[in-house]
């Protein structure tokens, strides 16, 4: 009896014994030594701060070296107003259409079936992958004064280039694909059975639009549209072409910030690149808002 | 409401979906549309909802042309496969919805619109998830109200995809049942499709067997059980055991050798001898039409099914009652009570 409960207890230790090892060999399994993660993680977080988190403190603490006034009169320059103006203006126009022009977009790929559809999704593709300069240049080359429409603009006194319109343009152009990105995957998974289901029960086109559609991405457009916004207000390349650079007229705030860098005026300069700073700031926080509700509706649609 | 679909064509590029579909639906029939998955049932369905447009061919309701009208205007409840519940809306709202959208002269009041909703709540059994998401439900719930949305505009036809495709098998069974019953209710014509023969059989007064776009037989349960009017009708429906057989001046021969069955009416050349598994009456060695080697025996509750190696190199299964038990390595002579032969 006493040798039995003695042989039950050793076996019990030994099971624990097995029980701890095997557990610590999983754990080795799955991650690697102390040190190399240790290592890795310290690379990434050096990384962050060099190469993104640096630079954002450089800008308000260049912006703000001369203290918060100097700041604010910079900001308060006509210069840096006209070009704050129209830098919304052209977003504006620009988000305003890519909006229409993504969201039918979209709908044409993910609900019909036609030909020629995967070189239009291509092509939707073709602003990200061409240079902003280039998207620019095609501009003067069909807007210009030798360009192909140039000489009838010129008859009929329309001003594209050096503009506003060709500034809206330029940054339609270069933003197009956000707001098509972002809801062609989302409606191609949704498919047609709801707007199917909607017709059936006696709704018309635009009662299915925008009773069952359009609250189905509506968090997809509004992801689009943020994206959409960020570039236009940050683009650089493509509206520097076609802007002329009329100090006061035709500067976006980008172009401004290079302007008066380059002028050795680095309060004002940096005053406005805080604003776009704080932009982007703004845009990554409604983005991971808008990404949260983007998952709950997949979750939702997850049958 | 009638439906009469005459010589309805629909091709998907070379591929016929519908070849040549001629139907008539009686006023508040239950019929099924049973078919392997590309035999065009469904095509078929979505045509008379106006989902679909056909390639030719009429469609009537009550006489009246349905392909003058789009889907908005047919008046056809229909149920999708996948429920096709508004993810947005709240069970309630996606039950109201085909009444909100009512043009505004004949639109209800909120008041009997929240009357209506409840009552078509009730009917299904679930008014306690009036509140509740879809994504919140479970399929057999998704699919009732999916059944209710579709009754709210008081459909003149109703149509089901597949309607309990998606759920697991005892879900499914329960409501078949159910849907037996409503339909007995709302007494409203109506068609679903399925694959399951099973599911066709049990709940349809009439059933449609269709096989690459056209109709093989239209009759009740009883009919394309008992008397299978096509070779593909016998295969699908039930479990059969299938013979290339060969029909000669009134002998049936399998292989060379000649089957003592009668081959009284039947046309000389190539044919199919099809036989339920247990329509083959197990007897002692030389009692029957063929002769085999038992292989395998598996039980099956009340049936126990044995493989059996004919004496011609055929392979067949068959069920057999469970009060003489079969061994592996016995020889038994089989005969079939019943049996038809077509050819080709």
């Amino acid at each position: 009896m006493t040798m039995q409960i003695a042989d039950t207890v050793s076996l019990s230790a030994s099971d624990a014994k097995a029980r701890a090892h095997a557990a610590a060999a999983r754990d080795n399994l799955r991650t690697e030594p102390r040190a190399v993660r240790i290592a890795i993680i310290t690379l990434a977080v050096l990384f962050l701060t060099v190469f993104v988190v640096l630079p954002l403190v450089v800008v308000f603490a260049q912006a703000f070296s001369r203290g918060i006034l100097a700041y604010l009169a910079a900001l308060a320059e006509p210069e840096a107003l006209a070009a704050i103006r129209l830098t919304l203006i052209v977003a504006a126009i620009s988000v305003g259409l890519n909006l229409v022009f993504g969201l039918v977009a979209a709908w044409a790929i993910a609900k019909f079936e036609f030909k020629g559809k995967t070189f239009l999704i291509t092509l939707i593709d073709l602003p990200f992958s061409v240079s902003p300069v280039i998207s620019g240049l095609v501009f003067v080359l069909l807007f210009g004064a030798q360009g192909y429409f140039g000489g009838w603009l010129r008859d009929h006194d329309i001003q594209i280039l050096f503009a506003v319109p060709g500034i809206a343009l330029a940054t339609t152009f270069v933003t197009f694909p956000f707001v098509a990105r972002a809801l062609i995957p989302l409606m191609q998974e949704q498919g047609t059975q709801e707007e199917e289901a909607a017709i059936s029960l006696g709704a018309s086109g635009l009662q299915t639009f925008f009773r069952v559609t359009l609250p189905n991405i509506k968090w997809g457009v509004l992801y689009g549209v943020l994206l959409c916004n960020a570039r236009a207000m940050g683009e650089f390349g493509a509206v520097s072409v076609v802007s002329g650079h009329i100090r006061g007229e035709t500067n976006t705030m980008p172009l401004l910030v290079e302007i008066l860098y380059n002028e050795y005026q680095f309060v004002a300069a940096f005053a406005i690149a805080s604003l776009l700073a704080m932009l982007a700031l703004i845009t990554l926080i409604a983005k991971t808002v808008l990404e949260r509700h983007l998952d709950e509706g997949e979750d939702a649609s997850d049958h | 409401m009638t439906i009469e679909v005459k010589n309805l064509v629909k091709k998907f590029g070379s591929f016929a979906a519908l070849d040549g579909v001629d139907l008539k639906v009686d006023n508040g029939e239950l019929l099924a549309l049973l078919g392997p998955s590309g035999s065009g049932k469904t095509t078929l369905l979505r045509i008379i909802a106006g989902l679909d447009w056909p390639d030719s061919g009429e469609v009537s309701f009550n006489g009246e042309d349905a392909l003058a009208q789009d889907a908005r205007e047919r008046h056809v409840g229909f149920v999708f496969q996948h429920y096709a519940l508004f993810r947005h809306m709240t069970v309630f709202e996606n039950v109201a919805f085909g009444l909100r959208v009512q043009p505004r002269a004949v639109r209800k009041d909120e008041a009997t619109i929240r009357a209506r909703v409840k009552e078509l709540l009730d009917l299904v059994q679930l008014d306690w998830l009036a509140d509740r998401y879809p994504s919140q439900l479970s399929g057999g719930q998704r699919q009732r109200i999916a059944l209710a949305r579709a009754l709210a505009i008081e459909p003149r036809i109703l149509l089901l995809d597949e309607p309990f495709g998606a759920l697991d098998a005892k879900v499914r069974k329960e409501l078949r049942k159910w849907l037996r019953s409503l339909h007995h209710e709302i007494n409203v014509t109506s068609i679903f499709v399925t694959h399951d023969q099973e599911e066709a059989l049990e709940v349809a007064n009439r059933v449609v067997v269709m096989d690459k776009g056209r109709i093989e037989q239209i009759g009740s349960p009883d009919d394309v059980y008992e008397t299978p009017a096509s070779a593909f009708v016998h295969g699908f429906i039930g479990e059969s055991i299938e013979l290339p057989v060969h029909v000669d001046g009134g002998v049936i021969r399998l292989g060379d050798r000649p089957l003592q069955l009668a081959a009284d009416g039947l046309a000389p050349g190539a044919s199919k001898l099809f036989v339920r598994r247990h329509d083959m009456l197990v007897g002692p060695p030389g009692s029957g039409a063929f002769e085999g080697a038992v292989q395998h025996v598996r039980n099956f509750g009340p049936v126990q099914r044995a493989e059996v190696a004919l004496s011609g190199g055929e392979t067949i299964e068959i069920d057999a009652p469970r009060d003489k038990e079969l061994r592996a390595g016995d020889t038994i002579g089989l005969n079939p009570r019943r049996y038809r032969i077509f050819a080709g």
